[in-house]
């Protein structure tokens, strides 16, 4: 469904992904595991085209995206929930699943979605006309995961899901993952909680220093020595 | 005339003024969220909506009211071919910062008074329309009213219409999919990105859209005002002090920061001295960079936060 192929990516002049290539398969997930640092957040940004890679090729379903307008990437199919959730602070809760359901058929099912996010997220419908910045961290996280489904993609790239959040929450938005799945959305995950994302993956990369250095089965991984001691403590 | 006689029409011609600098403000105030520049050619727009006007009355003999119908869409496409074709490929390049960027806006500015200049000459110019002069009082309809109060009647008429155009724009912004694009995309550029908006584009319209609302404003700025070449500068000042007070890039922080200039100038105007209100702008524009350096809107947000 997508492959990446020998990319790399630089800002500025500091080159952080070196010669990265990885592949998702229809209705996987897949995780991108790794240290801060380590490229794994570039790695989706490039993928959503607010980088571009200087070398290499990302096709996605048969077509490179490496070169299609970004904002075209919503309609062909490609969500992302950025890292930090990235809500429009300033804008209510419905206002924000209405920016993810701006094209296509999203914006014609734009009230169908709703309802479908609302039954995931039960907690976003009392907040509805709440501004997002009002909300607590996983609320938010919360919104943030709804704001992605909302344009109906068949990829889903989580960018630490995790982050910030008490480990109640953590369960909690793992559950949605595994219930998005479930739908038949293929899920690319980044987290740095390793041990819960390694559990939940189908496959997984690690990166280290920008370089993809293993690859395998979440249970795989898991069970990996180097990863053990370097990301699991033990 | 009684104090509070007094009072209260200064009062009120501050609100009307205040209106009309609101909506000066809110064109500035909407670039400058989606662009992050202050636009310094912002009064100098406002002159050429005042000369289309200008123009359409003097060959037409077209009511500076209805001119807001050319103006409009004449500033937008103007607003649009300038952030296109000049400030754009200034934003392409890396190196340049965002300050050229604005010195770019002052030279439009500079270009824009100068063409005036030769095609129009400096010439003072105005609108002599038949309800110029003429008020609305309060003691035609209450005889035995305490107090006498009058509104000027061009006055109130560019007031409603400032209210019709700003009530209008606020619908867009927060009831349509292309106003809430607008507002993502100065909320945060990336995350507008990945939902799709084209955001290239959000920042041509919202730069045609600005223009356009100051055009409005100088429709609505000529029966009561004159008009010379070299006049957007001082508009451009009062826009940049409204969008300061207002809290940069807060579209009601420019409504109540507009109100708030020209209550305060109209008051200095009456009780200080007519030369005296630019000094009471700038009075409370130093005041608000020392006691309140996020505007209005940060006052709003820390109620709304609760921070």
């Amino acid at each position: 469904m997508l492959e990446i192929k020998n990319i790399d990516v630089c800002y500025g002049d500091v080159q952080v992904v070196w010669d990265v290539s990885f592949d998702v398969k229809k209705g996987e997930v897949v995780a991108l595991v790794g240290a801060n640092g380590a490229g794994k957040s570039t790695n989706l940004k490039t993928i959503s085209g607010i980088l571009r890679p200087k070398k290499g090729h990302i096709v996605f379903e048969g077509n490179p995206i490496h070169t299609v307008e970004p904002f075209r990437l919503n309609e062909i199919g490609i969500a992302h929930v950025p890292e930090a959730r990235r809500l429009f602070v300033e804008m209510t809760v419905d206002e924000n699943l209405d920016m993810g359901s701006l094209k296509g058929a999203a914006k014609k099912e734009r009230e169908k979605s709703r309802e479908m996010v609302f039954d995931l997220f039960p907690r976003l419908k009392e907040r509805r006309k709440q501004l997002t910045g009002t909300l607590s961290g996983g609320e938010q996280q919360m919104a943030a995961v709804a704001r992605g489904l909302m344009s109906k993609p068949r990829l889903l790239m989580f960018d630490e899901p995790s982050l910030g959040l008490s480990p109640i929450l953590v369960r909690e938005i793992f559950n949605v993952i595994k219930k998005i799945r479930k739908e038949g959305v293929t899920v690319l995950i980044v987290e740095q909680n390793v041990q819960q994302t390694l559990s939940l993956a189908d496959r997984a990369y690690v990166l280290e220093n920008g370089r993809i250095t293993l690859s395998g089965t979440g249970r795989e991984l898991l069970v990996n020595d180097h990863v053990k001691t370097a990301y699991l403590g033990v | 005339m009684i104090p509070l006689e007094g009072f209260l029409q200064t009062l009120i011609a501050g609100i009307l003024l205040g209106g009309l600098y609101a909506l000066i403000g809110i064109g500035m105030t909407l670039i400058m969220g989606v662009m992050k520049i202050i636009n310094l050619a912002h009064g100098e727009l406002m002159m050429v909506g005042m000369y289309i006007a200008f123009w359409m009355f003097e060959l037409f003999k077209i009511d500076p009211y209805l001119s807001i119908f050319v103006a409009v869409p004449a500033l937008f496409f103007l607003g649009i071919a300038l952030q296109k074709f000049l400030i754009n490929p200034v934003l392409k390049v890396d190196s340049i910062l965002p300050e050229n960027q604005v010195i770019l806006t002052v030279g439009i500015g500079m270009v824009l008074a100068n063409l005036a200049t030769i095609f129009f000459k400096s010439d003072y110019r105005s609108t002599p329309v038949d309800y110029g002069t003429s008020a609305w009082y309060l003691s035609d309809y209450w005889i035995d009213t305490p107090l006498d109060l009058s509104l000027s009647v061009p006055w109130t008429v560019s007031f409603l219409f400032a209210v019709f155009i700003t009530i209008s724009l606020w619908f867009f912004l927060s009831k349509t999919d292309m106003g809430k694009s607008i507002r993502a995309t100065a909320q945060d550029l990336d995350a507008a990105l990945i939902m799709g908006v084209n955001v290239k584009l959000m920042r041509v319209v919202t730069f045609g859209i600005g223009a356009g609302l100051v055009g409005a404003a100088g429709c609505l700025f000529i029966p009561i005002y004159y008009l010379y070449p070299s006049l957007g500068g001082q508009f451009t000042l009062i826009a940049f002090v409204i969008t300061i007070l207002g809290g940069l890039g807060s579209t009601i922080g420019a409504i109540i920061g507009g109100l708030i200039l020209g209550i305060f100038e109209s008051m200095t105007a009456t009780y200080i001295g007519m030369g005296w209100a630019p000094v009471g702008r700038f009075v409370i524009f130093i005041a608000a960079l020392i006691f309140l350096p996020g505007g209005v809107a940060s006052l709003l947000k820390r109620q709304r936060f609760g921070k």
